[in-house]
């Protein structure tokens, strides 16, 4: 899919919470080897959200750097999307309470959109939508989650939090986005059913008919669209639920490890969902220079695939001594925290809050 | 608290929404009503402002008795920040250690969950400070 009018990416920004804890934390406590399933499972820490933080606030501070960095006001913003699967109300949008906090409301759209980890990128789409057919100037779409694995299972290893945030429009672009197109279908891999605190999953079939069949599929189609091949990208970024899958399907796909190394941030903060695929182009966009294109493919369970063919622009100079911390420098700020102060902090601990 | 209180303080929790008097420049937060230093010469002249969110620390404490809400995160710091504005704000101070924290120290608002009205009730959320990244 192309838009008719050029359309791209006039800021971004994003936001982890600094708390992390390491595989062999979490293996101490149910008789696992921890750093052996981190090895496997290439994750070498999570970040964990404190007590105070959330989809809403993990957003807000996105939504409010991204609007900082982008020198507009709250008011120029027409619609706001916020991705994730662990929106703190089943009903009342996050959405309403970030275009607050930025002062977007209330002449503005707001919805929360739900696709696994797939749901930031579909807000993407939507802002694409509404911007190129002149219905609005800027939209802005954000993918956070603080998701949770149930105690003890694979999951637990992996789930963790953070967002970015990412503003939506068809001037003053910092990159542009040429294509996109997504891949969809009804794939039982992973689900968490209405009441519950903890997902399921599907296990091995998470893999090869999931996230592989889907992520091949949609990226071949995107590049069939743009006439491309992985040699004309300079970087690439897929979903990220582990450090291992990434990398086998860059492999696949004939992207090199060095394409993909400065959106892979799954090895140092984890699975954060509707948060990777944003986070991993916010790291991405963070270290390109003018020209550069990134080839996007995020990963949604349930199933489906949203690919974006991005070129970045000049005016990517101009943010880059700006005072929005980069993802790096946000990543940077961490501390360590054991299974039981964990425990306390995700809510695992009965009569606790 | 209640949900119409809540939602009635929403633009100053969530943005930090004061007041400038028009006729000394001074800026308030909370919001009032009257200039204290104008007095009369302030009706009407009350203009709202958004703080800048910045500031310094002045003074900070840890408290190891929390208020109920704030039982997960005790022991926690509370500080007393001089804005950009020259207005005080006391707030909760997170992402920090208590060792690491020095007066003067630069900081700046966050939005974060602040308690919530019940399991079921609304959650409140407003401004809690951190370290400038």
């Amino acid at each position: 899919m192309r838009a008719k009018e050029k359309v791209g990416i006039k800021s971004y920004a994003g936001y982890v919470p600094r708390y992390r804890i390491t595989p062999k934390e979490i293996g101490k406590v149910w008789g696992k080897d921890g750093e052996t399933m981190g090895r496997g499972l290439r994750i070498n820490s999570k970040s964990v959200p404190s007590p105070d933080e959330d989809v809403v606030t993990i957003s807000t501070q996105a939504a409010t750097w991204a609007l900082e960095r982008s020198k507009l006001d709250g008011e120029d913003i027409g619609a706001i999307y916020v991705g994730s699967e662990s929106h703190p109300y089943a009903v009342k949008p996050t959405a309403t309470i970030v275009g607050a906090s930025i002062g977007a409301t209330p002449l503005m759209t707001a919805a929360d959109f739900e696709f696994a980890c797939k749901a930031g990128t579909a807000g993407f789409q939507t802002c694409m939508g509404l911007v190129s057919s002149g219905m609005m100037k800027n939209g802005m779409a954000i993918g956070a989650d603080t998701s949770q694995g149930a105690p003890g299972d694979a999951l637990e290893y992996s789930a963790a939090a953070g967002g970015a945030a990412y503003i939506i429009g068809t001037e003053d672009l910092l990159a542009e986005i040429n294509y996109t197109c997504s891949y969809t279908t009804d794939t039982p891999d992973f689900w968490r059913r209405e009441g519950k605190k903890y997902p399921s999953h599907g296990g091995r079939f998470t893999g090869k008919p999931a996230y592989f069949k889907h992520i091949t599929e949609c990226t071949r189609n995107i590049m069939k669209e743009s006439a491309t091949t992985p040699e004309d990208y300079d970087y690439a970024v897929f979903h990220q639920p582990n450090g291992k899958f990434p990398v086998k399907i860059a492999g696949k796909l004939g992207f090199e490890k060095e394409q993909i190394e400065p959106g892979l941030l799954v090895t140092r903060i984890g699975n954060t969902y509707s948060g990777a695929v944003p986070l991993g182009l916010a790291s991405t966009l963070d270290q390109s220079e003018p020209g550069d294109r990134i080839l996007v493919t995020a990963y949604g369970s349930g199933a489906g695939c949203d690919s974006f063919d991005i070129t970045v622009t000049d005016s990517i100079e101009d943010i880059k001594n700006d005072d929005i911390p980069s993802i790096q420098e946000v990543i940077s700020d961490e501390e360590f925290i054991t299974y039981s102060i964990y425990a306390k902090y995700r809510d695992k601990i009965e009569g606790g809050r | 608290m209640t949900t119409p209180r809540f939602w009635r303080e929403i633009e100053q929790r969530y943005r930090g929404i004061g007041v400038q008097c028009e006729n000394c420049s001074r800026v308030y937060f909370p919001p009032r009503e009257i200039c204290p230093h104008c007095r009369r010469k302030s009706f009407g002249r009350m203009k709202e402002k958004e703080l800048s969110g910045k500031g310094k620390i002045l003074t900070y404490t840890k408290v190891h008795e929390p208020h109920p809400e704030y039982k997960m995160l005790t022991p926690y710091i509370m500080a007393i920040i001089e804005m950009e504005e020259n207005v005080r704000l006391t707030g909760h101070l997170v992402d920090i250690d208590y060792e690491d924290v020095k007066p003067g120290m630069e900081v700046e608002v966050t939005m974060r969950r602040l308690g919530e009205e019940s399991p079921k009730g609304i959650i409140y959320y407003g401004y809690k400070l951190v370290p400038v990244k």
